[in-house]
């Protein structure tokens, strides 16, 4: 259920920058024709709505009944047989569990992966299997890589500022080397995933409070010229006021930067993002402490590192609490982080903050090695955590049980309490829609 | 201005899709055969502003019957009479009871579709009391809601999408700098990044012709008025009418999607009248604008920045100066 499935073309597992699901462009590759002598490949969706993930032809017409288990099948095989006798066609994913749907543009429909099927707790309908929603055209490197940039350089700055005031030049030094070069990275990735990189300056046409990357976009062009005059002052030891001015500015903005990504990732309709705003600029901040922390304990003495394993302890500590208490929100969405690529990414996350919070400290404070391995453990935490966050919320958005099911419960919710208490409120913030 | 689609009455033609293609010079994008019924456009996209939604299921639609001998009516005779007949002086009408099961011949009258739902499909699917087996092939035209809060204009960084004097919501494609926001943005899943190109694009309601004095191209297509243009309050009235209508005449099913200016997108500005729930159709039962949130949103996110900058600066004053040697450089 990754973005690496099988696709039935030939055209394998998942490149970055390739557009999915675009079959004027699979043409590259040949044919897109899924006929074959033994009749459709892939699995073929279900014909019948399915009503509570009850198949109302009584098993006639789709193989889309929530099946007891799935046969291993390998992908892109199982296809119905020509001549359609009713059977059942030999795939048995339910197409209410939203399994076997293809990409929302473009009919390659991808095969089961023979994975034991979770059975849904919740009935729901769906269109086909198809998601109700689009998927982002973002890159996960690209996203994910410019969300971990940003908490670094931001927690940096403050980490920078803080040992600079405390006598710890070292790790100063480092810091506010590491934050410009953050800065640099994140404004990159963040260009390059633009669909038309030649109008990035088009993000400064506007001031817009309603657009987290409007915001972000106008909060960039203040930090990163403030981190990058304090790392310059600081390595060329030139014009030390400006330098210490800069310093703190970036200080300043830096958390902003830090815990703005998290508001750009739940100010949308993608139910693993938005349901989750009230944890996800803590889940952000921890994981930028993180991330940060470990830079510093890798880059500076062990006479000096002191506050970053404290830091370090800190951000793992708040970053994981804020995970825990995102999940038990979320409810059934929640399975997006603990299954498939967003989990496995989260649980990396989880395994590589805790060692490095360990090592941190246990040994950091005695062996610059350690300190060393114990930094390099955090920075791979918090971008595991941005990339988990990443692929989780994309696959929120790609099953329409994540967007109609917690939709239904708020509905059901609002009947319940006779309604329309939840409606008040509202943003008047456009005019009225009808002209 | 706005849309009324009315579902009930839409015979999956696709004119629409042809029109708005058409008018609009929007580029190919497949041409796939999906086996979803008679839908190969599968969703609205960068390059498809309407879409055509086709659902078969095995329920009765109003007091139709399916599934119905009319062997012994003489159609001849029938069409001698010409197509005047009031319903009362009418042989047969949709709604006249059925004489029992047929079995062969009609059976697969209303099925689309080869194969599965055939003959064998019907006569097995018979689900309800009286030994009837029903299949009801809805048919929906989707496009752009135009939503009141609209959250791609909310959302977009550069300004490119404006609401227009007709209410409308139009990307300017000048501006588009290809952000992508906009597309996880939009609660139903409209707007779309166009490969190759890397902007945005979805309807626009035909600006164009609107401001020509024109009805856009899809309603202007539609043979059956399905999609009805006009002032959205007007249309409101006349939606609510059809749906009362259709009540009246056993279709329990029937409800509006989208037309209350008090739901979670401030109603919109192109709305339905369904034949079954939203999400049979691949719409959100209850879509909110993602901005309504947004005040809340950066109240949390300002929360965690002060956190963090708190909780560093916290840890600095713990451990204090240091008060080692300054020169060292690596132990």
């Amino acid at each position: 259920m990754s973005g690496g499935e099988q696709r039935g073309n030939g055209s394998g597992a998942y490149k970055p920058g390739e557009t999915y699901g675009n079959p004027a462009e699979e043409r590259e590759y040949g044919s897109v024709a899924d006929v074959t002598k033994e009749g459709l490949r892939g699995v073929r969706p279900g014909r019948a709505a399915l009503v509570g993930g009850q198949d109302l032809t009584d098993g006639h017409g789709d193989g889309s009944r929530a099946a007891p288990q799935e046969t291993e099948t390998a992908p892109g095989a199982g296809a119905g047989p020509g001549t359609d006798t009713g059977a059942e066609h030999g795939h048995g994913s339910g197409t209410a569990r939203g399994k076997g749907r293809g990409r929302h543009r473009g009919g390659r429909r991808r095969g089961p992966r023979g994975e034991q099927p979770v059975v849904p707790e919740a009935e729901f309908t769906s269109y086909y299997g198809r998601p109700v929603l689009n998927q982002p055209a973002w890159q996960p490197l690209n996203i994910a890589g410019y969300f971990f940039l940003g908490g670094l350089g931001g927690a940096g700055s403050v980490l920078a500022a803080g040992a600079g005031l405390t006598g710890r030049p070292v790790m100063a030094r480092a810091l506010k080397t590491s934050s410009a070069v953050a800065v640099v990275g994140s404004a990159a990735a963040l260009i390059h995933d633009l669909g038309r990189p030649g109008r990035f300056v088009n993000m400064l046409r506007v001031f817009k409070p309603t657009s987290p990357m409007s915001v972000g976009s106008w909060l960039l062009a203040a930090y990163g010229p403030a981190s990058g005059v304090a790392a310059l002052c600081e390595l060329s030891g030139r014009m030390p006021r400006l330098g210490r001015a800069a310093t703190a500015g970036g200080a300043l903005l830096g958390p902003a930067v830090a815990a703005y990504t998290a508001v750009l990732a739940a100010d949308t309709a993608v139910p693993g993002w938005h349901d989750a705003y009230r944890e996800l600029p803590f889940v952000f901040v921890g994981s930028a402490a993180t991330a940060a922390s470990g830079m510093a304990l890798a880059m500076s003495p062990t006479a000096e590192n002191g506050p970053a394993r404290s830091a370090a302890l800190a951000g793992t500590a708040l970053e994981n609490a804020a995970v825990k208490a995102m999940e038990r929100r979320l409810g059934l969405v929640a399975e997006v982080y603990r299954d498939g690529t967003g989990g496995r990414w989260m649980r990396a996350a989880e395994t590589l903050s805790a060692a490095g919070a360990a090592g941190a400290a246990l040994l950091a404070g005695r062996s610059r090695l350690a300190a060393g391995v114990s930094g390099l453990a955090l920075l791979a935490a918090s971008a595991c955590t941005r990339l988990g966050i990443f692929h989780g919320g994309l696959e929120s958005s790609k099953d329409p049980k994540y967007t109609v099911v917690p939709q239904r419960e708020r509905l059901r919710r609002r009947e319940q309490d006779g309604g329309g208490a939840d409606q008040a409120g509202r943003r008047g913030q456009d005019g009225a829609g009808d002209g | 201005m706005g849309f009324f689609t009315d579902t009930s009455v839409c015979i999956g033609c696709k004119a629409c899709e042809v029109a708005c293609k058409e008018w609009n010079a929007i580029p190919e994008d497949g041409l796939d055969l999906t086996g979803m019924s008679y839908d190969n456009s599968q969703g609205l996209g960068a390059s498809t502003w309407r879409h055509v939604a086709f659902i078969e299921q095995s329920k009765p639609l109003g007091h139709a019957h399916a599934d119905v001998d009319h062997g012994d009516v003489d159609v001849l005779a029938l069409a001698a009479q010409g197509s005047g007949t009031p319903p009362g002086e009418a042989a047969i009408t949709p709604t006249t009871p059925g004489t029992g099961p047929a079995g062969t011949g009609a059976a697969d009258a209303g099925d689309g579709s080869q194969g599965a739902q055939g003959v064998e499909g019907t006569q097995e699917a018979r689900t309800d009391g009286d030994g009837r087996g029903e299949l009801r092939w809805l048919m929906s035209s989707d496009v752009c809601k135009h939503c009141t809060h609209a959250a791609c204009l909310d959302v977009c960084p550069t300004g490119s999408l404006f609401r227009t004097e007709f209410g409308t919501v139009v990307v300017q494609e000048d501006i588009c700098n290809g952000c992508g926001y906009c597309v996880p943005a939009c609660p139903y899943g409209v707007i779309e990044q166009r490969p190759h190109d890397g902007r945005a694009f979805k309807c626009t309601m035909c600006y164009d012709r609107l401001g020509a004095g024109r009805e856009p191209a899809c309603a202007k297509a539609c043979p059956t008025e399905s999609i009805q243009f006009g002032p959205l309050d007007e249309l409101r009235v006349r939606a609510q009418e059809r749906v009362d209508q259709l009540r009246e005449a056993g279709v329990n099913d029937a409800r509006l999607y989208g037309h209350d200016p008090q739901d979670g997108v401030g109603g919109d500005g192109a709305f339905f009248l369904l034949l079954d729930e939203p999400e049979v159709y691949g719409l959100p039962p209850d879509p909110v604008v993602t901005t309504r949130d947004l005040p809340d949103m950066w109240r949390h996110a300002g929360a965690a920045a002060l956190t963090l900058l708190g909780g560093l600066a916290a840890v600095f004053a713990a451990h204090g100066r240091d008060r080692a040697p300054a020169r060292r450089f690596w132990r």
